[in-house]
């Protein structure tokens, strides 16, 4: 038995609330796997998005208090919403090669963020800490059979200077992660695109076309389900799927579920704690269908 | 006839403004067009990605403010990251945005949004809407 190895952990609203799923069978995972996620004992939002003109500071003041929050309880600080992930280390960049913003946001909080916390993506904590090759070794169920296609949308990947957790238009961390589980890893084009993200609000109909041409170039690649780590990518491309089956009747749904209950299922979680049951499209019937 | 462009010609309060607040410079495109190629909302957008900043470079602000692609435009830095020149069209987006926005004329009002959309919504993609379409 590995040492439990400490991390700060940031849930993030989204999965305090509608992804339930992803949050619980990460933690469960992360105990097995000899994690020890240490959620802050305060948090507060991040703000969801990074804002995009520099002399706006205050979109990043939410952040800066998750990040200072974060210092003070540990040396790293993961986060599994590729969203959070994103505004959270983007943030850190920001800040820290930038004193006189530091100073503001500090004084504006009255906080003193020095730095001092390392921003991870829950899948790169996997990577680095884990190992993919112990992931492989912890595998109880291998999920034989199954055709999942990983889908990183932005997040996760751009800026590249900034955040990338991989290669920012060759990535394979997600790739590679679900080979280890055992599945057949669906390689398509489009799984770097933007699944239409905010704009779900204003213009559905867009969102359902940009969703739809990812899910598609999964499906024409042979995908059973898509995996991803967002849970607004959930949503749009969960909410595309009707529009999709009108525009391409050759099209059937399929389901999205997050990598961490890919994992838990591989690791032999309990599957009633996975959270299955709040997807749209239920995964269930395709696993017993391949005899999982 | 030949059109030249530098940076002196793109000196007016709107190009100066734009700037400042997104920290790009506008004269870098030189119009290749790897932006709208890989922008996966170009579809829907009035003007597209390379031809906003055409359109900026030229002058017609006017032209650029009126057309929906600021709108449509979802940060996801496809552009940026395929841009040999390094112009980051997500942040000219967002300019072009927070001029609308901080005086006060915004893209959605939150009261005639549809109940099912703010019910059934992850918080993040209201928390970012908010953001990017409100002031
Ligand atoms: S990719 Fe860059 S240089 Fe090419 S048209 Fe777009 S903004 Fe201009
Ligand atoms: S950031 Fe906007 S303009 Fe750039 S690729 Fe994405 S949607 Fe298109």
């Amino acid at each position: 038995m590995t040492k439990e190895k400490d991390i700060g952990y940031y849930p993030g609203c989204t999965l305090n609330t509608v992804a339930r799923g992803f949050d619980t069978s990460t933690r469960e995972s992360a105990k097995i796997l000899g994690i020890n996620l240490k959620e802050l004992s305060q948090w507060n939002c991040c703000g969801a998005v990074y804002p995009l003109t520099p002399d706006n500071l205050m979109g990043v003041a939410g952040a800066a208090k998750v990040l200072s929050a974060a210092e003070k309880e540990g040396e790293r600080l993961t986060t599994l919403c590729s969203f959070c992930f994103n505004v959270l280390k983007r943030t850190k960049t920001g800040l820290d090669r930038d004193e006189e913003r530091r100073r503001v946001v500090n004084d504006f909080h009255e906080i003193d963020y020095s730095g001092g916390v390392k921003v991870l993506h829950f899948l790169e904590v996997l990577k680095e800490d884990v190992g993919f090759g112990k992931i492989k070794e912890s595998v109880k169920t291998p999920l034989k059979g199954l055709k999942l296609a990983p889908y990183y949308g932005c997040m996760l990947l751009r800026p590249f200077e900034e955040v990338g957790i991989d290669d920012h238009e060759n990535p394979t961390i997600f790739e590679d992660f679900l080979a280890t589980l055992g599945c057949e890893v669906v390689r398509y084009p489009k799984r770097i695109d933007c699944c239409g993200a905010h704009i779900s609000v204003s213009e559905k109909e867009i969102v359902a076309v940009m969703s739809g041409n990812v899910l598609l170039s999964a499906f024409r690649n042979g995908a059973e389900a898509l995996i991803t780590s967002c849970p607004l990518c959930l949503y749009n491309i969960e909410r595309s799927e009707e529009a999709l089956v009108k525009r391409e009747p050759a099209f059937k749904p399929i389901p999205v579920v997050y990598f961490s209950q890919i994992l838990g299922l591989a690791l032999g979680q309990d599957r009633e704690s996975l959270g299955f049951e709040r997807n749209m499209y239920d995964f269930r019937p395709l696993l017993k269908s391949k005899g999982l | 006839m030949k059109i030249k462009i530098g940076v002196k010609d793109l000196r007016s309060e709107f190009i100066d403004l734009i700037q400042r607040i997104t920290g790009e410079e506008i004269a870098l495109c030189y119009q290749c067009g790897n932006c709208t190629a890989g922008c996966p909302a170009a579809f829907a957008m009035d003007i597209a990605p390379h031809h906003v900043v055409r359109l900026l470079q030229l002058g017609h602000e006017e032209t650029v403010l009126d057309a929906n692609s600021m709108w449509i435009c979802v940060s996801c830095l496809q552009c940026y990251s395929r841009c040999p020149k390094n112009v980051d069209i997500s942040r000219i987006m967002e300019g072009l945005r927070q001029m609308s926005l901080r005086k006060g004329i915004d893209k959605v009002e939150i009261k005639q949004l549809p109940v099912d959309i703010l019910s059934d919504s992850p918080q993040q993609a209201l928390v970012a809407g908010f953001r990017k379409l409100v002031n």
